[in-house]
């Protein structure tokens, strides 16, 4: 059994909770993180509007550099909450697009619930809504943070119950 | 002949600082482009004295701030600052977004745009990165910020140095009168990025901060404290700023000098005229939204510096409340367009063909809400603060 797990910030601990719970000892796991270069491509961008001046040349490590630097920190970090033997894939690029690449071939991906607010609508991101759909595999959605389940919102009707 | 001769003098410079060939750099096309536009005849000896009499103390002013910046940087004080970010953020996303505003806000108000962009933006990158946040909310806003925080003091963004003079005001009277549109696009900017980021800012799994506590650089901080103070001494007592300059980018500041004379130029010779019969020559409300307007339109088209440069004397003779109007065009009109203007934008598309299109797209978007609601709420500050300070 190939296991593929979503590592994102702010997510990565329940799947990797979920994971710990359900997987049986011989699922051979991959954990793979997805940074998106476009913070970089506009915090770098930015020195273009300024026209005339340059980048100060101080020794201060790539923004590139330091974002790999930090996605293989969480991917060693969430492998040691897993607490077992796990490939750690960085990849860069748009989430959607590496994510299903990286899920090719793999019998589950485990992925978290990362829109704007848990028990609304939206909880899902653009990005992993469309994960989602386009899937090569099943996929196993969880909550994206720890707890319990939130409740139905309040004054809400309760659910129609079927076959009175 | 002579319009045709400025107007091509002018797209040089600013296609020599777009496209940074290494064979004609900006700091020395610009500079050559005004000595023969003088050589030539097309701008008088009284001309190129007079701008260079009015941009000498503003570029030696903009020398001595960019050495403070860069001092601050080198003592640590920014690392000390995304520091200080990360400790009080409790790795609570939102709660760090509005540290990165309070940061960006001043970082640009006192050290002018270029520190929150060159030195301010790194160090939140990774202080958000190591807070294993999301970083994009974090650059954004400091990308945001650079422009639409800039408008509170003249020392905050160069286009504001440019036009002091021609406001007529001292630092304190324009700082009182831009308090309110630094604060209304602040806001502006909070609504939106908080909102459009919303699934980035929600509080996930806490994950204590890495490493490094950086201490704050004592010695950094008061001169940086004396610095600003002196600034609002010298701008008080209206004493010369190029006696407390110091060289730094030297480059930088020949390209402004050089832009200025040819702009004067091309200015001289017709394009003053044209942008005279666009502007409205009326400091009321919808006077000073049209000029803000047209002012953001102006620096997304070419870049706000030249912008300000061809705007000034027209908007300078209508008024103090028309040149600070201007000012809220061109500071806080760049983040409509990702790299400050369109030309630039262009050209990186030419250079990046694939991969920039995606990355400024988000920009653009972006761009597109802050852009007209900051315009609008800043231009309403602005012409509240002119019926109450007077």
């Amino acid at each position: 059994m190939r296991v593929v797990i979503w590592i994102a910030e702010g997510t990565w601990e329940t799947c990797v909770t979920a994971a710990a719970a359900l997987l049986p000892d011989s699922a051979a796991i991959t954990l793979v993180h997805v940074a998106a270069p476009d913070a970089e491509a506009v915090a770098t961008g930015a020195h273009m509007g300024l026209l005339g001046r340059r980048p100060p040349r101080h020794g201060a490590p790539a923004l590139e550099t330091l974002s790999g630097e930090e996605a293989t920190a969480l991917l060693a970090l969430a492998r040691e909450r897993l607490g077992r033997e796990a490939e750690l894939v960085a990849l860069r690029g748009r989430l959607e697009r590496e994510l299903i690449e990286a899920a090719r071939g793999a019998d589950v991906l485990i992925l978290a619930r990362d829109g704007r607010a848990p028990d609304g609508p939206k909880s899902i991101g653009p990005g992993a809504r469309f994960v989602l759909d386009h899937a090569p595999c099943p996929v196993l959605l969880v909550p994206g943070t720890q707890g319990p389940l939130p409740g139905p919102p309040p004054g809400a009707p309760p659910l129609p119950s079927r076959g009175r | 002949m002579s319009e045709f001769v400025a107007l091509v003098a002018l797209a040089t410079c600013l296609a020599s600082a777009v496209a940074r060939p290494r064979w004609a750099p900006d700091w020395a096309v610009a500079p050559l482009a005004a000595l023969a536009l003088f050589l030539g005849g097309v701008l008088s000896a009284h001309q190129a004295r007079l701008t260079l009499r009015t941009l000498g103390p503003t570029i030696g002013f903009l020398a001595a701030l960019l050495l403070v910046a860069e001092g601050c940087a080198q003592a640590g004080l920014f690392n000390a600052v995304g520091a200080s970010m990360a400790r009080r953020s409790g790795a609570a996303p939102r709660r760090l977004l509005a540290l990165v505003f309070a940061g960006a806000a001043i970082t640009t108000a006192v050290l002018s745009l270029d520190a929150t962009v060159l030195l301010l933006t790194p160090v939140v990158f990774a202080t958000a990165a190591r807070l294993r946040l999301s970083p994009r909310p974090h650059v954004y806003a400091c990308a945001h910020l650079a422009n639409s925080a800039s408008l509170l003091l003249p020392v905050s963004n160069l286009t504001n140095l440019l036009a002091l003079s021609a406001t007529g005001l001292s630092f304190t009277h324009f700082a009182a009168l831009m308090v309110l549109p630094w604060l209304a696009a602040v806001g502006v900017e909070w609504v939106v990025l908080s909102r459009v980021f919303a699934a980035d800012l929600r509080s996930g799994a806490a994950v204590p901060a890495r490493g490094d506590d950086a201490p704050w650089p004592r010695f950094a901080a008061i001169v940086l404290a004396l610095a600003v103070a002196a600034v609002v001494l010298a701008a008080r007592y209206r004493m010369s700023p190029s006696a407390m300059a110091g060289a730094l980018q030297p480059g930088f500041l020949l390209f402004v000098l050089g832009l200025g004379v040819v702009v004067r130029a091309a200015g001289v010779h017709g394009l003053s005229h044209l942008i005279d019969q666009v502007v409205p020559h009326s400091s009321s409300l919808p006077g000073l939204l049209a000029i803000a307007a047209i002012s953001a339109v102006c620096a997304n088209l070419l870049n706000n510096l030249p912008a300000t440069l061809v705007l000034v004397p027209v908007v300078g003779a209508v008024g103090h409340g028309a040149v600070l109007a201007m000012l809220i065009g061109v500071g806080v009109g760049p983040n409509l367009t990702y790299t400050g203007s369109l030309a630039t934008l262009l050209w990186r598309r030419v250079v990046h063909a694939h991969d920039a299109d995606t990355d400024a797209l988000g920009f653009l978007k972006l761009g597109a809400l802050t852009v007209p609601a900051g315009l609008v709420a800043s231009t309403l500050g602005l012409w509240l603060a002119l019926q109450v300070v007077r």
